[in-house]
């Protein structure tokens, strides 16, 4: 197991209100170290220094709950397809490199701490219109409704993703798109979830604007960067039942 | 804090407390105790629910399914979380499946077997009542799940798809591919969502509870810190819901997120809760070995994978050796080379026995030198018999004659690639080996922990009004839980449960009025809570809180992990307290209180971690019995199988925390439905 000596780039940024700054460090790590474990180096030694170390949000460290963020070398969770920073590792460096580490860049993810953010904007979408309105009780027999596999496996591929906001930070213009018009999908895709679709829209859209998220961009930089390969599909149709719906008479 | 160093006789400060009542309803066979129960129960009348408030700490899926039906029933429901969403809850990373006994693969399912497999998957140490109604919930659960649009798996006749788990002979697990508790949780996360919507539910993300607040003996409330801020608040309610989750956390490395603690449900045992049967932790047979000290957190692997992988390690230990220095690799063992150990050991099961009998068959196997990595400690979970007779039966349907071996191959790999897709990414994301190609090598990790809070059948602690769901509690699982079970549990409690055995408690408050957050014992627990963390930040010693949490998971995964004796609990025991008088004098805690400050967040953690470990200690010394994830050397057969000890042991075991001498209660656990037998899957 060789050592690999790494020099970090990393944005210090005590709090929404400061300016921040690149800083710069030096870490050894090794090839099969995560990315996070080398920064849970960084951080040992910074500590052992009295330094301040340097916040990140992490927790399940399995690409499952979308708390990992972090721009590596210009990218939203690095240089892989389809991987979360947190399943990132580090055979995919090589000893010398400089690694430039930065948080998702947004209007609407204020920085908290150097590469933390504040996504509940995320969470105010889903709570404008992002469910199925059923009571606890009120379902009748799981198999009561028959639904074409394709048409489930859809759904699923749409409710895969975890939230992580790598769509925002992707885009020039910060849009919120990719993640609405996938929770769009998911229900919508559902003969559950269609009897409020064209409600569900409406509202989403319309908070997802209020919470200062730009236009598509349609450069599909989202798609690209989306951990759990999110299709920018979804995104067509989202914008078809939205522009139906203007023109449709109630 | 009081810590004596030179302490020796663990045992004889072990004290025996009172008996515990669980309050399960005498009326009615077991088959109709709940519809009974929940026909004749108190009930709390619209206008009154309106007047009461809730708090629920914890939003995965026990959490969110409650505070969104309480929600949903009326109630004012203030619901906590230290995540920054409540999405992010470790409910999320459960893969595998649900259970449920909905028969819809006709092969003989019931709620009884349900039931039947969970006791005797548990070794016989849950509480027949509690078991039996989480089977029958089971049902609801799918139905509930599916109306709120949770993409389970379905066949292309448009039904739900099932697959089988370990332990159990039927197939009744229900899978969103390997996402099952992510989508699960969406649909909590949904439903939660929308009663926040609509103001029935107030969400408070990144606070953390730091204390239980009681008043004349009823828990009333919480004190928690804002973590973006570090201000202390006071939230005052009619009672209290704790779905905080597991402890594995305290042995460091494990499943867990980084995230996952006691703290909550500790604090709460510090103000007279009781920690019922601590060392029942249970060891995942199937996880991605350690690779170095750098470690951070070990991956699970499904269990569902167990399905179509077979375990094996080599016969011969020049094989062994061959593969450990890397001039062999596992496809270059012929197969009359191989020991298929569960298969050989357990015909009946299997690569399907339960979690706790493949973990120990795994340790053997590594003890005794067969392990097949650098360190010794792995074995391998192997995909070549499952392609081949995938792709043989995949070309049959395709209409190809005489396929050759690539053709079976590809049509093979395509099959196990839909089923364990994500699976086998994951693991080629972290090891950089291909699964589709090379075997697997698995290891047993910590994963899952069966104790917990000591709850009544109405999961009300001891203390009045103070509720406990999900992995937070001990009640349904007994000595070992079986795969595909937790996500059932948890929403059982949060759906089905808690939504009707809360108003048993509530129906007696509805003239209580609103609890006031500034009486002389939310000051007082405030001010606790904040000297707390100043004395934490104040002691600027030498070490970081990582390294003590190292240090301690070592300590209990080596005395306190897949096999314990009573020399080395007692060792492991002081070695905590020794630890924990280090960390109260040496830990270094950067920044400050009153700012965003994960290594204080940490700090608190792990200085409860630090006490749990030891109750984990003497909870294990106390069991004289080998039962489910709990295996003591002193107890087993020649054959190296579980011993249980049921004329002295069916009990729960449910602690009252001390720092010099922890009180046992205990709960003797009552089997009229089924009989108590020696476990065999063989």
């Amino acid at each position: 197991m060789s050592d690999m000596n790494l020099k970090l780039k990393v944005w210090k940024q005590n709090g929404p209100n400061d300016k921040g700054r690149f800083e710069n460090y030096k870490v050894v790590a090794n090839e099969h170290m995560s990315f996070l474990e080398m920064l849970d180096v960084l951080n040992e030694q910074l500590i052992s220094e009295k330094s301040d170390p340097v916040s990140f949000e992490h927790d399940c460290r399995e690409g499952i709950c979308g708390a990992c963020s972090m721009v590596i070398n210009g990218r939203p969770h690095g240089p892989n397809k389809g991987t979360t920073t947190c399943q990132l590792h580090m055979r995919f460096f090589k000893d010398g490199d400089t690694i430039t580490i930065e948080p998702f860049r947004a209007n609407s993810f204020p920085v908290i701490k150097d590469l933390v953010v504040d996504r509940s904007a995320f969470d105010r979408i889903i709570q404008a219109g992002g469910y199925i309105s059923v009571n606890t009780g009120q379902a009748q027999d799981a198999n009561a409704i028959p639904i074409e596999k394709d048409v489930a496996l859809d759904a699923f591929s749409a409710a895969a993703c975890i939230g992580c906001g790598a769509c925002v930070a992707a885009c020039p213009n910060a849009s919120a798109m990719l993640f609405t018009s996938a929770k769009v999908a998911h229900l919508g895709h559902l003969p559950q979830g269609k009897v409020e679709h064209d409600k569900r829209v409406q509202k989403m859209v319309a908070q997802m604007d209020e919470e200062g998220f730009g236009m598509c961009s349609n450069t599909y930089a989202c798609e690209a960067e989306c951990p759990k390969e999110i299709s920018v599909k979804n995104i067509a149709s989202l914008n078809r039942n939205f522009i139906g719906k203007v023109f449709k008479t109630e | 804090m009081t810590v004596e160093n030179n302490f020796t006789e663990t045992e004889t400060l072990v004290k025996e407390g009172t008996g515990l009542k669980n309050n399960v309803p005498e009326a009615g066979d077991l088959e109709n105790k709940w519809t009974q129960y929940r026909s004749t129960m108190d009930l709390v009348a619209p206008n009154n629910k309106r007047r009461i408030d809730i708090i629920v700490v914890g939003t995965g899926l026990a959490g969110a399914s409650a505070a969104a039906t309480l929600g949903e029933l009326g109630y004012n429901v203030k619901c906590f979380t230290f995540h920054d969403s409540p999405r992010r809850a470790h409910s999320i990373a459960a893969q595998g499946g649900i259970n449920a006994a909905k028969n819809y693969q006709n092969d003989g399912d019931s709620v009884y077997r349900l039931f039947y497999d969970t006791i005797k998957g548990g070794d016989y140490r849950s509480r027949e009542a509690n078991v039996h109604r989480l089977a029958e919930v089971s049902r609801n659960i799918i139905d509930q799940a599916v109306a709120q649009g949770v993409p389970l798996a379905r066949e292309y006749g448009g039904l739900l798809a099932n697959r089988s788990f370990g332990g159990v002979q039927v197939s009744r697990t229900f899978y969103a591919k390997g996402q099952t508790g992510q989508q699960l949780l969406i649909g909590a996360y949904q439903a939660l969502s929308r009663q926040i919507s609509v103001g029935n539910v107030e969400m408070y993300n990144r606070h953390e509870m730091l204390d239980l607040v009681k008043v004349d003996g009823k828990a009333r409330g919480i004190i928690t810190r804002n973590l973006l801020t570090g201000k202390i608040d006071r939230h005052a309610a009619h009672c209290v819901v704790l779905a905080t989750g597991g402890y594995g956390n305290v042995y460091y490395l494990s499943t867990n997120a980084m995230g996952s603690n006691v703290t909550a449900a500790w604090r709460s045992v510090k103000r007279g809760a009781l920690m019922a049967n601590p060392c029942y932790t249970q060891i995942h047979p199937t996880c991605i070995p350690v690779s170095g000290d750098y470690q951070s957190k070990l991956t699970l692997m499904s269990e569902s994978l167990r399905n179509d992988g077979r375990v094996w390690v080599p016969k011969k230990k020049e094989d062994v050796m061959a593969i450990r220095e890397g001039r062999k690799n596992g496809n270059d063992i012929p197969e009359e080379d191989r020991d298929y150990y569960l298969e050989r050991r357990y015909p009946a099961f299997g690569n399907l026995v339960p979690r706790d009998v493949a973990s120990r068959a795994a340790k053997t196997a590594c003890d005794e030198g067969y392990g097949v990595n650098s360190t010794g400690l792995a074995v391998f979970l192997d995909f070549a018999a499952a392609v081949i007779r995938y792709g043989k039966s995949e070309a049959i349907s395709k209409g190809i004659n005489n396929p050759t071996d690539q053709q079976i191959g590809d049509l093979g790999r395509a099959v196990v690639a839909a089923k364990y897709g994500n699976l086998f990414e994951m693991y080629e994301k972290i090891t950089g080996e291909d699964p589709y190609f090379q075997p697997m090598k698995i290891f047993p990790a910590v994963h899952y922990t069966m104790g917990g809070m000591w709850v009544d059948y109405n999961l009300e602690t001891n203390v009045p009004g103070l509720f406990a769901l999900g992995e937070a509690n001990f009640s349904d699982h007994g000595a070992n839980r079986l795969g595909a079970s937790a996500l059932m549990q948890g929403l059982a409690d949060g759906y089905f449960v808690i939504p009707y055995t809360i108003g048993q408690f509530l129906s007696k408050e509805i003239r209580t009025p609103k609890i006031a957050n500034d009486s002389p014992e939310f000051m007082a627990a405030e001010k606790e809570t904040r000297e707390k963390l100043e004395k934490l930040m104040n002691i600027k010693g030498n070490h970081s809180v990582e390294s003590f949490h190292k240090r301690l998971g070592l300590i209990m995964w080596e005395y306190c992990g897949m096999s314990r004796n009573a020399e080395g609990l007692k060792k492991g025991r002081q070695m905590i307290r020794e630890l924990r008088e280090e960390f109260w004098r040496d830990v270094y805690v950067p920044g400050s209180l009153d700012e965003y400050n994960p290594e204080l967040e940490k700090a608190g953690r792990v200085a409860d971690f630090l006490e749990l470990g030891e109750n984990m200690m003497v909870d294990a010394l106390d069991r004289e019995e080998s039962c489910g994830g709990h295996f003591r050397e002193e107890h087993q057969s020649a054959e190296g199988e579980a011993q249980r000890n049921d004329k002295d042991y069916t009990y729960v075991s449910a602690w009252e925390w001390d720092d010099n001498e922890p009180i046992l209660h205990k709960e003797q656990l009552e089997f009229k439905n089924v009989e108590l037998k020696t476990r065999s899957y063989k």
